[in-house]
């Protein structure tokens, strides 16, 4: 609850202005195929409004041909002149319409390219606390659903809508040339349908917004029986689970079916009032010439049937146009929404990085640290002074806490005044109930979360005038929940090390005696691994996150739970490979069996959130407190 | 055969998706008769003025009132349609969903292992909305379309044969036109979606992932990644949208081109023939019937895409309706369970015909009602294979498994598992409260019953220490307890069944030794008469068993007691050694 609090404080007050901050955004990346856009978009419009100024013309031609008894003759070249007019002007259009969807349809990807990487760069940098408190699938959701309305909205809404707005101003232009009156004629019909459309347009958007709701809710619940499935049957649920499931179901199908009607009709009413109109223009229109009615007009025309007929066209495409402005209205209101929400994802606070020192490459000269651009396997933290001046520390692993308070909300304290040392080269081990606070230490010793109180020195400096970047990199992770990214098993590895050669994978998959398994995939470490890595076994993907974290060779390690699924006999040789790599780096452990952390330098007792026991397994074991009872009652209890 | 396959979820909507096209169809043929009877009205009332005669007013009022009758006919046609359309369409979608979810609900392990989750919720989720889409285009867009061409074709041929050669002209050149822009788009849009598919995977990779990718600094990497994934993507798109960006301007062509057509020729024709072949007012009804037929061509290309696209879709789902599931109940079952023995009888097993190795051969093995039996083995040694065969959730390849005496492919299943109690290795809480969890093992359970069972499996000390208690909500998935805890709940749920077997697939291996020890203690005192087999990777956890059966590569190595094992088995041997050195020494 606290975050969503926290969110909203966040967020800037856009709601409005979110069109406008993406036509910024747009018209600052693309100003001038913006502007040749405009331009032809608007010679389209004119192009398709000229017909009924040339309707006109031809009618007024006929019947002046009709009433001299002329013939065609007498009109002819006339009428050739007027055509080859028409030809040019539409020729103009075509063209327009050509170049303007094309660079539309280029201008689209562009802009969804670039957003898309915008959003993704933005996600990179937000703080574990954002995954902690977004659902994973609303994440996911702002690549696909609002990507999709924002393409819908850039692709087909924006221009169609200027279009369509174009148009209707020509065409009002072009009735008041020929008819007052008639123009009113038509001014009625839109008001008439302004007013249906409001009505139900508005309703239309409820209903949409309320199914939008239940879609969410229905995927919602799809998703975690699916994941569930396989308790579902062991349950036999399967009855129960398909009776919630109708509920949701049901619920969707009134909602969509509601929202549906109202915008399936919408259709048809704009197009019969459309038909009404033009009824209604017959029907005034017969009546005011044959009423010799006289006609206000910028042309001057009489009343005749000359002007009555064009405007029978210009009614149907006028409101064709109004129609489509206000399908387009919905489609905007939609993409809002979802640009609403990009917009959201942009606007997060990155995670905060106001580290200095760096970690760079070293070398010893005359007994002093020097920095030199060459990888040289010795590492130094660069720490510059407020007075210019700048010391070289050498990297070795000694972590210090002191002090330590946490919590991931501020009303809930994970961890009391912790304090501990890891010299170089030893290992520390975590152990404790589960929520005793063990992983939570290590993350913050990588800057996971900022601690709330006391300090955290790394080789004597504090964590946090380090670079994340920096400081992470000596630290090598390896989890409980094993993430493997699509692609081969040796890309995998080489994560660790992206400048890594084969032999150096290999090497790694060796160590963590990965290579075994890995070697009798079919394709050995060509096997392309699929979403998350699903075609291995838990137990065989934590071989391979070892293995990852061996190539990337950090001076500290952090192992949570990093053997949990490899079963002993395994972890018993991951183990030994394990103690070689670990030979002169500082590692910290966390493990459920006491097998695994046994033979480390020190072993930390956690008990919610405090230290209350630490040493040797030797010495733990002596005092008979906590570990004893833990180490024991796995042995001798009953 | 997909179309017959989910044609049977229209069930109930049949009328409604007959009726929708009926009025469309009455919609259609109304609103082509409205240009006709204006041109027909405004010649009348031309020829009244040109023999001055007064009675124009009432051939107006005549011909108006028919007007507007039809109008308001064809209005209330079109909006019964719509009403229709969306009944049927959407409560389609609902049968849709209701029987894909419900195939899934028959569906054996062996079944889902076939399909992802994933694209299961892609199936009943966005599958179903495009089959919907389509299903409402076919019912009324694609009656509407072709039927306009017709009638306002007929229309205008009634009107002038000789001018409608303009549309026997232009009509083809669209068609051709149109077809040749899908022909080339549509093979790329096909294989963008799948890049696109790719590009949302990665994407979905990244945020569950996050915590690897900051803990090796891999934000740049994983940025140039995706820049490439998505560059790769809109190049695609650009090109397929390219060819789809023809449209426009290829439809003004068309509609210019009727335009200039009748302008020139009708002018020519009204005037050559002194209005006798054509008159003035029936070239503006000729212009809107062009207007209509080139508009429902334009719709028509748009529906068969539409169809072509969602005709994936309807594949992916008939998929899942015609899976037949690989395990049901027998024809006249066995419905009592008489206790908890267990025998295995020459069992192999592999999960696919065409998986190379056998997960299991050749196993013999006897468990006594009562008896507590524990299962070691490294990984792939094939333990949770074993216990799977007993509540069937697969069926072995070769030999039989007994419960109760009785061949378990001869019980109705939802006996079978309500008597063998599985707890999975990848277990799940749904989102609801701790009580709606646990109620899924007994749905009638008492709250006493509930508390008791959970001091059981030792998970009443930290439910009782929320907040709000048994109405603690767990979220989706479990995401607000520890692993411990989250085990502990799943172990009660199991028992809230009260099986007479009870199997734990590793099913403490995030919970303490200590509270580890205490769950079996408690087994052993309330639960006697429970056959449990517990698979663990603690020789700790199976110690104590009465038997303990050691598998290696699929077969069983040995079976026997803790101190049998210590002699007969090197691989128990290494395996307590391993983790109980160092204890030795004290």
């Amino acid at each position: 609850m606290k975050p969503e609090k926290q969110m909203k404080k966040r967020r800037p007050p856009m709601d409005k202005g979110v069109l406008g901050r993406l036509l910024k955004m747009l018209f600052r990346d693309y100003k001038w195929t913006l502007v040749v856009v405009t331009v032809c978009v608007a010679i389209v419009a004119f192009a398709s409004t000229v017909a009924s100024i040339f309707m006109n013309k031809y009618l007024l031609l006929m019947e002046e041909a009709l009433k001299t008894g002329g013939g065609w003759a007498s009109i002819r070249d006339e009428v050739i002149a007027n055509v080859l007019l028409m030809v040019v002007i539409y020729a103009f259009g075509w063209i327009a319409s050509f170049l303007y969807t094309r660079l539309m349809a280029i201008l689209t990807q562009k802009f969804l390219n670039r957003t898309r990487k915008k959003m993704f760069a933005k996600m990179q940098t937000l703080p574990l606390r954002y995954f902690d408190t977004h659902h994973h699938g609303d994440v996911m959701s702002y690549y696909t659903n609002d990507i999709d309305t924002l393409r819908e909205l850039v692709s087909r809404c924006l221009p169609q809508f200027l279009n369509s707005g174009l148009i209707i101003v020509l065409l009002v232009y072009n009735m008041l040339r020929l008819s007052l009156w008639m123009t009113l004629v038509i001014a009625l019909g839109v008001v008439g349908m302004t007013f249906v459309t409001k009505i139900i347009g508005g309703n239309s958007a409820r209903y949409f917004l309320k199914q939008q709701k239940s879609i969410a809710k229905t995927e919602g619940f799809v998703e975690e029986m699916m994941h569930g499935q396989k308790v579902v049957k062991v349950f036999c649920h399967e009855a129960q689970s398909q009776k919630e499931f109708d509920e949701v179901n049901e619920q969707l199908c009134a909602d969509a079916t509601k929202a549906n009607r109202f915008a399936n009709i919408l259709m048809p009413i704009m197009g019969n009032i459309g038909n009404i109109l033009y009824v209604l223009i017959a029907f005034v229109g017969g009546v005011l010439v044959m009423m010799n009615a006289p006609n206000i007009s910028i042309t001057g025309q009489a009343m005749t049937f000359a002007v009555v007929l064009p405007f029978l066209g210009m009614a149907r495409q006028f409101t064709n146009n109004v129609s489509q402005l206000s399908q387009q209205m919905n489609s905007i209101v939609m993409a809002m929404a979802g640009a609403k929400r990009i917009f959201e994802l942009l606007d997060e606070e990155p995670e905060v990085d106001d580290g200095y020192v760096t970690l760079v490459n070293a070398k010893e000269v005359d007994g002093e640290i020097v920095e030199c651009a060459e990888r040289t396997g010795l590492w130094a933290w660069k720490h510059p002074h407020g007075d210019g001046s700048v010391t070289y520390t050498r990297l070795r692993g000694d972590v210090r806490i002191e002090g330590m308070d946490f919590g991931y909300v501020p009303e809930k304290t994970v961890l009391k005044n912790v304090t501990l040392y890891a010299e170089p080269g030893q290992k520390v081990a975590f152990v404790g109930a589960t929520g005793a606070g063990k992983t939570t230490i290590t993350n913050l010793i990588n800057r996971f979360y900022d601690i709330d109180d006391g300090k955290i020195r790394y080789d004597g400096i504090n964590i946090n005038k380090i670079k994340k970047a920096d400081l992470r990199r000596s630290l090598g992770v390896v989890l409980q929940d094993t993430n493997l990214f699509t692609g081969t098993v040796m890309e995998n590895i080489r994560y660790g090390k992206l400048d890594a050669t084969d032999e150096e994978c290999i090497a790694a998959a060796k160590l963590a005696h990965a290579d075994d398994f890995i070697t009798r995939l079919p394709d050995g470490y060509q096997t392309m691994l699929s979403a998350g890595g699903s075609n291995l076994s838990q137990g065989q993907r934590q071989l391979l996150s070892i293995a990852r974290a061996a190539v990337a060779d950090p001076p500290v390690m952090i192992l949570d739970e990093a053997t949990s699924s490899i079963d002993t006999r395994t972890e018993a040789l991951v183990q030994k490979g394990m103690d070689a790599l670990m030979k002169g780096r500082t590692v910290f452990v966390i493990a459920h069996r006491l097998s695994t952390v046994r033979n480390s330098d020190v072993i930390m007792v956690l008990e919610q959130g405090e230290i209350i026991e630490r040493g040797s397994h030797q010495k733990l074991i002596e005092e008979k407190g906590k570990y004893y009872q833990l180490y024991t009652g796995a042995f001798e209890l009953e | 055969m997909v179309i017959k396959t989910l044609a049977k979820s229209i069930r109930e909507y049949k009328t409604s998706s007959i009726l929708t096209p009926v009025f469309i169809a009455l919609e259609v043929i109304i609103e082509c008769m409205i240009p006709w009877l204006t041109a027909e009205m405004v010649g009348a009332i031309e020829a009244e003025i040109a023999v001055g005669g007064d009675a124009g007013l009432s051939i107006i009022l005549k011909y108006g009132l028919w007007l507007v009758l039809l109008a308001a006919l064809s209005l209330t046609c079109g909006a019964l349609s719509a009403h229709f359309c969306a009944i049927a369409s959407c409560g389609f979608a609902k049968n849709l969903r209701h029987d894909l979810y419900a195939s899934v609900q028959s569906f054996s392990f062996s079944n889902m292992d076939k399909f992802s989750t994933s694209s299961l919720v892609t199936r009943l989720t966005t599958d179903v909305t495009n089959v919907q889409m389509a299903y409402m285009m076919i019912i009324r867009t694609a009656v509407r379309g072709p039927l306009m061409i017709a009638v306002a074709l007929s229309m205008a041929i009634a009107i002038s044969p000789k001018m409608s050669l303009a549309f026997a002209i232009i009509v083809p050149f669209l068609a051709i036109g149109l077809f040749f822009i899908i022909r080339n788009a549509h093979p790329i849009f096909k294989s963008v979606f799948k890049k696109y598919d790719r590009l949302n995977e990665s994407v979905q990779e990244n945020v569950h992932g996050i915590r690897v990718v900051k803990a090796y600094v891999r934000e740049e990497h994983e940025k140039e990644k995706f820049a490439t994934a998505s560059d790769e993507v809109t190049k695609d798109f650009t090109r397929a949208e390219k060819i789809m960006a023809l449209n426009n301007p290829l439809m003004q062509f068309c509609f210019n081109a009727i335009m200039l057509i009748i302008c020139f020729f009708g002018t020519r024709l009204v005037v050559s023939s002194n209005g006798t072949e054509l008159a003035i007012p029936e070239i503006s009804a000729l212009l809107t019937y062009g207007a209509q037929i080139l508009m429902s061509l334009m719709m028509v290309s748009f529906i068969i895409v539409m169809i072509v696209i969602s005709a994936a879709s309807a594949q992916r789902i008939a998929e899942v309706l015609n899976e037949q599931s690989a395990i049901t109940t027998p024809a006249s079952p066995v419905t009592e369970v008489s206790d908890g023995s267990i025998i295995f009888k020459n069992v192999s097993f592999r999960y696919s015909e065409k998986a190379e190795r056998a997960s299991l051969s050749d196993i013999n093995l006897y468990i006594a009602s009562g008896e507590t039996v524990g299962i070691l083995g490294g990984t792939g040694s094939g333990k949770t294979s074993l216990i799977q065969l007993i509540s069937r959730l697969y069926d072995v390849t070769e030999g039989s498994v007994l419960v109760g005496g009785v061949d378990v492919r001869e019980y109705d299943l939802e006996v079978l598992r309500n008597q063998v109690s599985v707890v999975l290795q990848k277990n799940l809480l749904f989102a609801g409260t701790i009580k709606d969890n646990l109620r899924w093992g007994d749905p009638n359970a008492s709250d006493e019953e509930m508390v008791r069972i959970c001091k059981l499996a030792q998970a009443d000390e930290f439910v009782s220490r929320f907040p709000d208690g048994y109405d603690t909500y767990i979220e989706q998935g479990g995401a607000n307890v520890s692993g411990g805890q989250k085990q502990r709940l799943c172990i009660a749920r199991a028992l809230l069944k009260k099986p007479k077997i009870l199997i734990l697939d590793d099913s403490t291996s995030a919970v303490d030794t200590k509270t580890d020890a205490l769950i079996r203690k408690a087994f052993a005192e309330e639960i006697p008469d429970t056959t449990k087999i517990i698979i663990a990777q603690r020789v700790s956890s199976v110690e104590h068993a009465d038997k303990i059966v050691v598998l290696d590569g699929g077969c069983i190595e040995s079976v026997g007691t803790h101190e049998e094992l210590l002699v007969k088995s090197p691989i128990y041997r290494e395996v307590y050694e391993s983790q109980t050195k160092g204890g030795d020494a004290e």
